[in-house]
Order: structure tokens, then C-alpha cells, then sequence
């Protein structure tokens, strides 16, 4: 069996998988957004969804409560991690713990973080109850409204929860890969410990945090369950929307569902592509940093 | 004398630096478990009013309704270990064969076929699972397990191709060339060298795919259409029902084998040179 007919084979069967149901499941949702429903007898295409979402006020504010999540979780949760970062680096008393309950949070699923920031948050939860012991609140209704809130408050902490440990994890297996020679010698010829981080860390740390950020970012702006259980009525995010356009009793509303979904496919497209820049930057960037491994000292450090 | 000052000035500034990360870390260590705690403080409560810190009477009632033959958990249970364990299966045969492509080989269109395995890793389920589950109709997969399973494939198997792919980039197929010069048949070669030498890359890949197929509300909530309900649904329904006490014990059980898999992993990826397995390359 020739080389390429021998690659064909092996990957055919999870291609076919994956573009069968992945890319099969994306083209109907864009057929559809363009109102093409033979079943129901509508086969004229049109960009009538996209113009109703888009004129549409509700789409509008749903979008922006989306973006609005996601940025503010990933930005966050990217500067705890690089903080957590630093500060896990170093031995100290407790390190293994914490390191230990990062990777334990990786595998709690988001349904169950956001049910605990519930408990904790809402206005008859844990901290309320604090509050009002410290004679801070006279009773539930003076406790800030933290969950169902128009800011998303709850649904950004449960976030920052769940992704603080996924970047932090990335980020400190960068850092013990670069190692603090490079920062060292910043030290030794004069930078201040924050020149050193800046201009000498933060650039070699970027494209692993920002890769990590982006994929964080796209499964913010489309997560379901978790603003569905902590967000507001009204404005939903955008997931929330889709879904209930999508169930609603009336057919006509689900060309605008598709159209969300294909919004909300073309923005993580986006975050694809600057997934690939970073990545490709990660990979040139260890190689220069093994290439000038040998002029700081000690390469044997490294692994 | 101004000598000394300095000194002193940095010994207590090097001190409250200490304290200060003393003080993160343990806010940090705070942090990360106290979403976790009111969950297991409400499975044993018998009701926790405001303004009660802690709740005034305990009680097993909810670990006895969960367990009971009403709560429904031993149907959800099931149906999760049954759709995991076979998306498990299916990843792990589908996606072995294409992480062996992607780690050994150098071909034309590489970067097309590694961006086509990615993009399902980074687009939201939501995105994906309204247009399948129109597909999915004509098809008699809504409503019933096969057709959840084909959907949980979707997240799962780019986790599986890429942890075997990485498994394969580590892996000297001169073992296999030797073996078959000394007459091994080829399933000899796949059983007795292949197989044990990714074995641990294999298990580590299939608990990944576990998790995530384990950890799937919204692909399950659409292609299950309220006939399938896993584990999360029904965590979500009581959630959403406010029945906290029964929430909390359900929660406690829904992340019991993620803590299990993460022992299970520790223990071996601890210490050892390849973690994910591979024989090492020359």
C-alpha cells in the first residue's frame, strides 16, 4: 500500500465523522438561516433572518450580554491565571494543594460550579447570610443582586471559577518550561523585578495565555447551560436566545436561530484563526528561546 | 548607619512580599473549593433558612430520595455510563488510526486536516446543534440514545485524535519494522507491540472523552428532546426546581468520576518519562 493511500485510510473514518456531523450540522443551520425549509415548504433563499436579528433589539442586547460575559470572564480569569502563575512557581508550603485542586476543578463540569456560585451568590445564599450576621443587610432584598442580574456578575464568576485553573494550568507549565534564567538575567543587568516581568515573562508567556484565552473566550460566548441556570431573563445571552427561538412553537422564528448560531459560528471562526497565529508564534518562540538557551547558563534546566 | 536603614527597609518589605503571598494563596486555595462546599452542606441539611450560617437540623432524607426508585437517578446514571462508555469506544477506534496519520506522517494538506479535527474543539455546541438536530429528524435520531451518542461524538473525538496524535509523534516504528522482519503477523505487530507501547496514551485519551461526553447538557438536552435524560439534566431540573438538598447530593455523585479519573491519572503520569506513552524516538 503506497504512503498517501495509507494516510487516506487512517484518517478517513474521523474525518468522515467529523464532517459528517460537525460540518453537516453547521451547513443545515446556514441553510436554513437563509430560509431554505423544503419540509415546510420554503425553498427561496434570502437574508431576511439575518436582517429581522440583526434590526432586532432583543439579538442586539443578547449580543452584547454575550460579548460582555465573555470578554470580562476571559480577561479575568488570564490575569488570576498569569497572578495564580507566579505564585504556584515557587515552593512553598500548600503548593501541591492548590495545584491538586486546580486540576480537581478542570473535571468538575460547569452545570455544578454554576449551581455552587448559586448557592453562594444569590440573595438567600451563603455570603448574604454572612452579610447579614455582620449586621451588614437587613434581610435578602438589601444583599446586591449578583445572580440573574443584568451585569451577569454570577455568570462571570462561575467563569472565572472554571477558567482561572484551565489558563492557569497552560500558564505555569509554560513558565516551568521557560524557567527563571531569562528573568534572571534581566535581574542581573539592572531591570526591576516588573521590568522583568513585563518585558521579559509577559512576551514569552503571551502566545500560550493568549491562545488558551481565546478558546476560553468562544466557549464563554457560547456556553448554554450556565447563563440558562444564572442569567437574567431578560436580556438572555446568546446561546439562550437561539434556543428558545429555536423552540418556539412558531416556525417562522427558527431561520433568526439558525442565523444566532451561525453569529455565534463565524465569531468562534474568528477565534480559530487567532488560536492558529498564537500557536504557530508559541512554537516559534521555544525555538528561539532553545536557541539562546545556551548564552544564559544553565540549559540543562530546561526540559 | 544609612547602610543598615536599607537593609532593614528590605528585610520587612521582603517580609510583607511573604505575607502577601501567603495571603493569595490561601484565597486561592479558598476559592477554588468554596463553590463545592454548599453543595455537600445541603445534601445533609433538613432545610437551611436565611439567616442560618450553617443548617440548624441534618438529615440523610436526600441521599435517601436520591437513592430511592423515584428520583430517577439510576435511570440517568445509566444512560450517561452507557452513552460515555460507547462514545468511548467509538472515539477511541476512530480516533486511534487518525492520531497514528497525524503523529507519524508529514503529507500535503496536513494543516487542512488538523484545522478540520481543531474546529470542533473551539465552535460552541450550540452553534452546531440546532442545524444537526433538523438533520437528525429525518434521520429517527432525535429522542433516543444513538442519536446522542453520535452527537457526543463530536467533542470527544478531536480530543482523542489529538492526544493519540501526540501519543504517535513519541512513537519509534522501527519496534514495528523489526517485528515484522522476524516474522510477526500484522496483528502480532498491532497486539504485542503497538498496542502496549500507547496503552497509556490510550487511557488517558479515553478518560479525556469520557469527561467530556460525561459533562454534555446542551447537545443532550436538544438530540435527547426530553426522552434522554443524563445525569446533568436531571441535576439541572432539580437545580431549576429549587429542590437544593436533592441538588447537592446529585451534584455530589455527578463529580465523583472526574475526582476518580484525576486519582486514577496522578498516579501514573506521575514520575514516569512519557506520560502519554509512545516508545520514545530515536
Amino acid at each position: 500500500m503506497s504512503e498517501p493511500v495509507k494516510i487516506f485510510l487512517l484518517l478517513a473514518p474521523a474525518l468522515a465523522v467529523i464532517v459528517l456531523l460537525f460540518f453537516g450540522g453547521l451547513l443545515a443551520g446556514l441553510l436554513q438561516s437563509l430560509g431554505y425549509m423544503p419540509v415546510i415548504g420554503l425553498d427561496r433563499i434570502s437574508l431576511d433572518a439575518y436582517r429581522a436579528i440583526f434590526s432586532s433589539p432583543d439579538f442586539i442586547r443578547s449580543f452584547l450580554l454575550s460579548f460582555h460575559i465573555a470578554f470580562s470572564s476571559t480577561l479575568i480569569a488570564a490575569l488570576l491565571a498569569v497572578a495564580a502563575g507566579l505564585l504556584l512557581r515557587r515552593r512553598f508550603f500548600g503548593r501541591k494543594l492548590i495545584s491538586f485542586l486546580f486540576q480537581l476543578n478542570l473535571t468538575v463540569p460547569h452545570l455544578v460550579g454554576a449551581i455552587g456560585i448559586l448557592y453562594l451568590f444569590s440573595q438567600s445564599g451563603s455570603f448574604a447570610r454572612l452579610a447579614y450576621s455582620w449586621g451588614l443587610i437587613a434581610g435578602p432584598a438589601d444583599f446586591p443582586a449578583l445572580i440573574f442580574d443584568p451585569y451577569a456578575i454570577g455568570i462571570i464568576l462561575q467563569f472565572v471559577w472554571k477558567e482561572l485553573p484551565f489558563i492557569g494550568v497552560i500558564v505555569l507549565a509554560n513558565m516551568q518550561v521557560l524557567g527563571t534564567d531569562y528573568e534572571a538575567v534581566a535581574r542581573s543587568l539592572g531591570a526591576s523585578r516588573w521590568q522583568a516581568f513585563c518585558f521579559v515573562l509577559l512576551p514569552m508567556l503571551a502566545p500560550g495565555l493568549l491562545s488558551a484565552s481565546v478558546i476560553v473566550f468562544a466557549f464563554t460566548f457560547g456556553a448554554y447551560e450556565i447563563p440558562a441556570l444564572l442569567g437574567a431573563h431578560y436580556p438572555p445571552a446568546l446561546p439562550v436566545l437561539a434556543y428558545r427561538h429555536y423552540t418556539d412553537i412558531d416556525l417562522a422564528a427558527r431561520p433568526e436561530a439558525m442565523a444566532m448560531a451561525i453569529v455565534i459560528a463565524l465569531l468562534s471562526a474568528v477565534m480559530i484563526a487567532l488560536y492558529l497565529r498564537f500557536v504557530r508564534r508559541q512554537l516559534a518562540s521555544h525555538k528561539t528561546a532553545s536557541q539562546i538557551a545556551p548564552f544564559t547558563g544553565r540549559p540543562g534546566d530546561r526540559r | 548607619m544609612a547602610g543598615q536603614q536599607d537593609k532593614a527597609a528590605a528585610r520587612s518589605g521582603a517580609r510583607l512580599w511573604t505575607g502577601f503571598r501567603f495571603l493569595s494563596a490561601g484565597l486561592l486555595l479558598i476559592w477554588l473549593v468554596l463553590p463545592l462546599l454548599p453543595l455537600a452542606i445541603w445534601s445533609f441539611a433538613k432545610g437551611w433558612f436565611f439567616p442560618d450560617l450553617l443548617p440548624r437540623r441534618w438529615s440523610l432524607r436526600a441521599w435517601d430520595y436520591v437513592f430511592s426508585d423515584t428520583a430517577g437517578l439510576f435511570d440517568s446514571l445509566g444512560q450517561s455510563l452507557v452513552i460515555a462508555l460507547a462514545v468511548v469506544l467509538v472515539s477511541a477506534l476512530v480516533g486511534l488510526p487518525a492520531g497514528r496519520a497525524l503523529g507519524f506522517y508529514q503529507f500535503r494538506g496536513k494543516q487542512l486536516v488538523e484545522l478540520i479535527i481543531l474546529a470542533p474543539l473551539i465552535v460552541p455546541g450550540i452553534a452546531v446543534v440546532m442545524g444537526l438536530h433538523s438533520l437528525f429528524i429525518g434521520l429517527g435520531l432525535t429522542n433516543n440514545l444513538a442519536g446522542v451518542m453520535l452527537v457526543h461524538l463530536i467533542p470527544t473525538l478531536p480530543y482523542m485524535v489529538l492526544v493519540m496524535a501526540g501519543v504517535f509523534a513519541n512513537y519509534d516504528i522501527a519496534f514495528e519494522q523489526q517485528a515484522r522482519a522476524l516474522g510477526a503477523s500484522r496483528i502480532q505487530v498491532w497486539l504485542f507491540i503497538m498496542l502496549p507501547s500507547i496503552l497509556p496514551g490510550l487511557i488517558a485519551g479515553s478518560l479525556f472523552a469520557f469527561l467530556v461526553s460525561w459533562s454534555q447538557y446542551i447537545l443532550t438536552l436538544m438530540i435527547g428532546g426530553g426522552r434522554v435524560i443524563t445525569l446533568p439534566l436531571l441535576l439541572f431540573n432539580f437545580a431549576n426546581a429549587g429542590r437544593h438538598d436533592i441538588t447537592g447530593a446529585l451534584a455530589l455523585i455527578y463529580i465523583l468520576p472526574g475526582v476518580i479519573i484525576l486519582l486514577i491519572m496522578a498516579g501514573y503520569l506521575s514520575g514516569r518519562g512519557p506520560a502519554f506513552g509512545g516508545t520514545g524516538r530515536p
